[in-house]
């Protein structure tokens, strides 16, 4: 009975491995290939059965017409993605420290209140605020630059890092930070030298998820830039429309999410040890 | 009167009002009017923009299509998720590879793999079809057919976001509390009737947290769709961010689109706000 279950236990599992690799293996062999090998039906594997050719790789760097360049979008999604989490970790960790050790009133509005604002901002479908948010960058002159993308950024990205930090604060025991205030720490000070010193896997976590979110939006960068801040996924949906071909298509798509998806060993080295518990609860 | 607990809220709080009521409160405004292509700028029309979206049969089939497609793909998403997590929640042989592997697509861009999938279902040239005629089945028209554009956008989905479900599933699985597991190994209790009377109850709050994280996800699905099928054929994939871009950004109806996509949040949140607390009462058993 446990040698058959566990023979069907990892065929299944090699089953949805074979299902989640597929589109990359797909497209690392399509960026290899050329116009002769795409047009003559679905091939996989080089020289077997097609002779592998570098065009769609070189492609991506090379200037003039021919060229694409990769490098420039390369930089402005990177810039713009590390901004945002950096100032939506900064402000939302203070934010969920805040709201996991005080009570706030304001009328009718209390902690719960706070925290629900904060997280609901994630039910709002991005469309709703495409256009104000397209005139509000051209009012401030700021359509088509990092520093705006990273402000409407920021609004996407703080009530991630709220909703992680909140969770992961309220596993925190409260008696380390009291000890500091004994021991003659302001509030801030406690915070700052004992609490934080403390949170690095929920500050992992909460800052992986901004990278995530904030690397993989398209619907912003789509609307509120134009050519002078391109960034990747904008880049790629604009040669997918024209008459791009698939090789380079593909080399693109993969220098585009080969960074993110090293961070997948990140994550999971964190699950093991049983830090993301208290980060999701 | 600023205390130091303010200096840990404020900045946030100001900050996110800052970038969000203005926006949200133009397009409150902005619905009340009738700014299209032919007249720019704000005047006031009632609420003409709302009595015509009553009417508006394809916004009500868009947003019939998208619970149709959240369903759909949010059930598959949990089902295969918890499967998978419980598949590699005790430590095995090249479990830690399966794991790396099963969270990487979560990690990769929409719509860059949205190009990719684009050419994996690509009728004549693709692999999909290719592998589909080796078992002698096809050739499928994947993306010109209304019910192969919905299933591939599914396949997608599912490929995208089983991993965030198999995140939240393992974490959680990851820090269970052993001592119900010893008291049912001392009852004799087999593994079907432990995973139900054991961990699925145990489960079952992260459970809910999780599908209802998807749920609101799913509801705003727009780039996978923009890319794969740009809505189409006709309108078989459109989902309400879509049609509402069509309207607001193509036909630059700005005032009709600013209602509809009012409309469309005050909708979300009523429908996600009833699923939350009817899963809490039938999983938890309990309001709240």
């Amino acid at each position: 009975m446990g040698r058959t279950y566990n023979i069907i236990k990892y065929l299944c599992l090699l089953a949805w491995a074979t299902f989640v690799v597929f589109p990359f293996l797909w497209a690392l062999s399509t960026s290899f290939k050329d116009a002769n090998a795409v047009t003559s039906g679905a091939r996989y594997i080089p020289w077997v059965e097609f002779e592998p050719s570098v065009q769609g790789w070189t492609s991506l760097f090379a200037s003039g017409s021919q060229g694409i360049n990769i490098v420039q979008p390369f930089f402005n999604s990177a810039s713009v993605t590390l901004l945002a989490s950096i100032v939506s970790l900064g402000l939302g960790t203070l934010a969920a420290y805040g709201l996991s050790r005080f009570s706030y009133k304001a009328g009718f509005v209390k902690n719960s209140d706070i925290t629900f604002f904060f997280i609901s901002q994630r039910i709002m479908p991005p469309i709703v605020l495409a256009i104000p948010f397209f005139l509000m960058l051209k009012e401030i002159q700021a359509l088509d630059t990092i520093f705006g993308l990273v402000i409407v950024y920021v609004a996407l990205l703080l009530p991630i890092a709220v909703w992680v930090m909140t969770d992961f604060f309220a596993s925190i025991p409260k008696e380390l930070d009291e000890m500091a205030m004994i021991d003659g720490c302001t509030p801030i000070g406690a915070f700052f030298r004992v609490v934080l010193p403390n949170s690095t896997a929920g500050l992992v976590v909460a800052g992986m998820f901004c990278l995530i979110f904030g690397w993989n939006d398209f619907f912003f960068a789509f609307i509120l830039t134009f050519t002078e801040t391109q960034l990747l996924p904008v880049a790629i949906v604009s040669l997918n429309s024209s008459v791009t071909p698939w090789w380079s298509l593909s080399a693109f798509a993969l220098i585009s999410v080969t960074p993110l998806a090293l961070i997948a060993i990140v994550v999971e080295r964190f699950m093991s040890r049983g830090s993301l518990a208290g980060a999701f609860r | 009167m600023l205390k130091p607990k303010h200096f840990f809220l404020l900045p946030a709080l100001l900050t996110l009002a800052a970038i969000i009521l203005f926006p949200l409160i133009f397009t409150v405004r902005v619905s009340f009017s009738s700014w299209d292509v032919y007249q720019t700028g704000l005047d006031f029309i009632g609420g003409r923009n709302y009595a015509r979206l009553f009417q508006d049969t394809r916004f009500w089939e868009s947003l019939l299509r998208l619970s149709g497609m959240s369903f759909i793909t949010v059930t598959l998403q949990y089902v295969l998720g918890f499967a998978l997590a419980l598949a590699v929640w005790k430590k095995m042989p090249g479990g830690r590879v399966f794991r790396v592997l099963f969270l990487v697509p979560m990690m990769t861009t929409p719509v860059v793999m949205s190009v990719i999938w684009r050419t994996v279902f690509h009728e004549s040239l693709g692999p999909a079809n290719d592998l589909l005629s080796m078992i002698g089945i096809g050739p499928v028209p994947w993306l010109s057919s209304a019910t192969g554009a919905f299933i591939s956008v599914v396949i997608v989905e599912v490929w995208q976001w089983t991993p965030f479900m198999f995140l939240l599933l393992l974490a959680g699985l990851v820090s269970l509390p052993r001592e119900p597991y010893l008291a049912a190994a001392i009852d004799g209790a087999s593994p079907t009737r432990t995973f139900w009377q054991v961990t699925f109850p145990l489960m079952a709050p992260i459970s809910i947290g999780a599908i209802i994280i998807r749920l609101i996800e799913a509801s705003k699905i727009m780039d996978t769709v923009n890319v794969m099928t740009s809505g189409g054929p006709g309108t078989a994939t459109e989902t309400p961010s879509y049609y509402i871009y069509i309207r607001g950004l193509r036909d630059f109806q700005v005032g009709y689109s600013a209602a509809l996509s009012l409309a469309y949040l005050v909708l979300m949140i009523i429908t996600l706000t009833i699923i939350a607390k009817l899963l809490m009462r039938f999983l938890v058993g309990k309001d709240d």
